[in-house]
């Protein structure tokens, strides 16, 4: 059976909408029948992915989060964009336990969480103009992994 | 599905919500600090019986009351973890920090529900 969808989704940078992000793309998942691990894992990366955009995309406003996922076979490709802030230096968000709100109790572990679950993870940003993540995944490549991996080894 | 306090004497249990995010994080850190505060409390145990799902936010949370149990010279446990918690804890490294007790859960066997009959 051939598998292929697209789908856009706009929404305004709440966090409610986190749980509905990951809803939307768990749903849109199902027709490839992914293992349970599979399905975890990508709620995993988009949570942190749209946490990000609705905690630091907007500093103290609001705006809207761009969500587009794309499947095709087995392969999924998720673009989550806000058209915010911007981040000033990409290596540095991207360290491990590196959180610019500290104050908020960020664990500093968001895109480790998105390399760890993703197969490939690309940022890109431009000051005042916003952030946009590309995240992709082949479905039913890996065989469970529990336990294996940690980001620290 | 709202986050629980339990308060035994000086040890607080906190029941986590089915997913624990940034959407209820910022809550559980205000309410357990002020019963941390309040009650004197010297062990923290999240129960995550009910969880299956946790993100970043999560470690942000279970790490912000390590450290201020531990300035209280407190400890921090977590409990009924299913695979997937396990998981998490190990990529994110807490479970280097944060004591994992397993027997609540073999206590409870005969009348929890696991989480293979769960999904």
């Amino acid at each position: 059976m051939e598998t292929k969808n697209h789908m856009r989704i706009v929404f305004d940078s709440r966090p409610q909408n986190e749980g509905f992000a990951r809803m939307a793309v768990a749903a849109a998942l199902l027709p490839l029948n992914p293992t349970l691990e599979e399905m975890s894992d990508v709620k995993t990366a988009v949570s942190e992915a749209v946490t990000n955009a609705v905690i630091h995309g907007y500093e103290q406003g609001e705006g809207e989060i761009l969500l587009e996922m794309t499947i095709e076979e087995n392969e999924i490709m998720i673009r989550i964009e806000d058209f915010g802030t911007g981040i000033r230096d990409i290596k540095k968000a991207m360290e491990p336990l590196y959180t610019s709100r500290p104050d908020l109790e960020r664990s500093g572990m968001g895109f480790a969480f998105m390399e760890a679950f993703m197969d490939e993870l690309k940022v890109e940003s431009s000051p005042g103009r916003g952030t946009q993540i590309v995240m992709k995944k082949t479905m039913g490549s890996r065989e469970e992994t529990y336990g294996s991996d940690d980001i620290f080894n | 599905m709202q986050t629980e306090y339990v308060r035994d004497r000086n040890v607080l249990t906190i029941l986590l919500p089915e997913e624990v995010d940034h959407c209820c994080t910022e809550q559980i850190r205000k309410e357990a600090d002020h019963i941390i505060e309040k009650c004197l409390i010297s062990k923290v145990i999240f129960d995550f019986s009910r969880t299956d799902f946790m993100d970043s936010s999560g470690i942000g949370v279970v790490m912000g009351r390590y450290k201020v149990m531990k300035f209280r010279n407190g400890i921090v446990e977590a409990v009924n973890l299913n695979r997937r918690m396990q998981r998490i804890f190990k990529i994110s490294g807490l479970e280097k920090i944060i004591m994992i007790k397993k027997e609540e859960m073999e206590e409870k066997n005969g009348d929890q529900k696991s989480y293979e009959d769960s999904i």
